[in-house]
């Protein structure tokens, strides 16, 4: 089973040449408004908005609904909550002990676009963006709080360092099973806490040779005259282009059509 | 004036507690001196290598090397500087370059390229220059074409050689690599190897070879034995061979070019003892087959 959201999809689209920051400003922005909107007008403004981007950013759309697929069981659990518990004035129908009313249904309506939006418009970013760039983008977001003594440095180090050993570690978990196999070790057994114990003489060894790890690799970075943040250039640079411009007068669109539509001029 | 690295006298203890921070990477405490009273001197542009068996304070040396580690007692220079001196760490880490055993361990970078980079962001090079350095010792290491390939995809072999360029990047006079071919396969092993004397003879880099692979340091200017903590003995790699007595005592073996003509002498053949490569045995060989060959010859024909 592989789980959609969140995987990288190389390309060339706005989106992808787009600086990280900027993607990250996007999600963020859009998370919010569509917490604000609650019409369904402006839900298909949003709707359309959102739309826009997909097809900007050239990710196919079944890769968007395989990551909605995902959050399927919370769209429906919400749905239903929403449908048995939500009190209003039009009475629809009865069902055992609860009460179905009209607004219930146009309200879980709602709350459902409202998720597959959020989820459609945020995915974006990791579609579009490689974890290495994201590290790198929040990194230089957080900067500003250097100056409270936020550790901004340290923490995308630890980051992108934990994201270059994933590969490292799969290929060593892998290993570890085959050896522990070999010494007649059980991972298939059907009983669940079985298999929950069986792990356990994997982990202990992965994570005795994460720490080694850990030792050597800090001992190869001080070798490098790696002394933290400070003072160091960078290689990867991250520069502010025409398509960062084109996102942020996206999201700048769509920020004025929300205030517009909270003031009330174009209520419904 | 020209010795690139003195060490005098050098003790050294991993159960010092003084030695504060620099006691963190070796969690083993070992109740005996890891080195005792150890002193030698390297010369600019030298290649030498050091053998000794597992725990006989090689690494140790190798840590001293670039002030990872401070002498317990005793005195270790770098280009003239104390590698005791907080203030010079740095300029001696830039300086000497280490390559570690293992490949996996010591890149940081998500693509080749960017770990070659990662010595340069430390040292604060500007990106230009990073470039154009970068490209420089791909060059010397033969991995253009993996330039943006990502470490986990590289054989064994390619990764040294990445580490080895991420080093050669920060410009230093010698390189130290600590075991830096056992990981790997005999392939990778030649790749390595073919490397570091290139780097030695075209770009005048010291390299000092820490290997239990005697097969590794019959091309060294010079070699040096250790056995549990102390300097057994140094010299030419010819000069070590042709003692027998401290290899055995030391728990190494003769190269087996060397090794085959030590036990053909042992078995009463009168040859000579001081062949360590393939190609000296090539042409010895050679030359007692066209002398040989006539009596052999004559025999055949009467």
């Amino acid at each position: 089973m592989k789980v959609s959201f969140g995987q990288y999809v190389p390309g060339n689209s706005i989106f992808h040449r787009a600086d990280p920051r900027t993607k990250i400003l996007w999600t963020v922005t859009m998370m919010v408004l569509l917490l604000l909107v609650d019409s369904f007008v402006g839900y298909a403004v949003a709707a359309v908005f959102v739309v826009a981007a997909i097809i900007i950013s050239r990710i196919n759309i079944k890769l968007i609904l395989k990551s909605l697929r995902t959050i399927t069981f919370l769209i429906i659990f919400t749905m239903i909550l929403n449908l048995l518990f939500y009190n209003g004035q039009t009475l629809l129908f009865k069902f055992w002990i609860f009460d179905v009313y009209l607004e219930g249904v146009l309200f879980s309506l709602k709350m459902i676009i409202r998720i597959i939006l959020l989820i459609s418009a945020t995915s974006l970013l990791t579609f579009t963006t490689t974890s290495v760039m994201l590290t790198d983008g929040l990194e230089k977001l957080m900067k500003p709080l250097t100056y409270i003594g936020f550790p901004a440095h340290d923490i995308s180090m630890m980051m992108s360092i934990a994201l270059r050993f994933i590969p490292t570690f799969s290929e060593e978990t892998d290993r570890i099973i085959k050896a522990q196999s070999a010494r007649g070790a059980d991972f298939d057994s059907p009983k669940f806490i079985e298999k929950v114990k069986s792990f356990i003489p994997i982990l202990i060894p992965l994570f005795i040779g994460a720490f080694r790890r850990a030792e050597e690799l800090a001992t190869a970075m001080e070798a490098k005259c790696y002394r933290g943040g400070n003072s160091r250039t960078r290689f990867r640079v991250l520069k502010f282009s025409s398509a960062d411009l084109f996102i942020l007068i996206f999201t700048l669109l769509f920020l004025a059509f929300v205030i517009f539509e909270k003031s009330g001029w174009l209520a419904i | 004036m020209n010795d690139f690295i003195k060490f005098e006298n050098v003790y050294y203890s991993y159960d010092d507690t003084s030695d504060d921070e620099d006691n963190s990477e070796v969690s083993v405490s070992v109740p005996h001196m890891a080195l005792e009273n150890v002193s030698f001197t390297v010369k600019k542009g030298e290649f030498i290598a050091i053998a000794g068996r597992n725990g006989s304070g090689k690494s140790t040396i190798a840590r001293l090397m670039n002030a990872l580690l401070d002498p317990s007692e005793g005195v270790v220079f770098v280009d003239g500087i104390d590698t005791s001196d907080d203030e010079k760490i740095w300029e001696i880490r830039s300086n000497v370059g280490m390559v570690f055993q293992n490949p996996d361990n010591q890149i940081v970078g998500m693509s080749v390229e960017e770990d070659i980079a990662f010595g340069l962001e430390n040292l604060g090079v500007p990106r230009d220059e990073m470039i154009s350095k970068i490209d420089e010792c791909l060059k010397i290491v033969k991995l253009e074409a993996e330039r943006k390939t990502e470490p986990h995809l590289l054989s064994g072999g390619q990764k040294q050689r990445v580490a080895i360029a991420g080093v050669l990047a920060m410009r230093p006079s010698c390189i130290v690599l600590d075991e830096a071919t056992a990981m790997l396969d005999p392939d990778g092993r030649r790749e390595v190897i073919s490397t570091i004397h290139k780097l030695n003879k075209e770009n005048g880099i010291t390299i000092i070879l820490i290997t239990h692979h005697m097969d590794e340091i019959v091309h060294a200017d010079k070699v040096m034995i250790i056995n549990e903590g102390h300097l057994l003995c140094e010299g030419t790699p010819k000069e070590i061979f042709a003692r027998k007595d401290l290899i055995d005592r030391a728990g190494l073996e003769l190269p087996q070019t060397a090794r085959m003509f030590a036990e053909l002498n042992e078995c009463g053949f009168e040859i000579d003892k001081n062949i360590l490569t393939v190609d000296e045995a090539f042409e010895y060989i050679g030359n007692l087959i066209s002398s040989g060959r006539m009596n052999g010859g004559n025999e055949n024909v009467d």
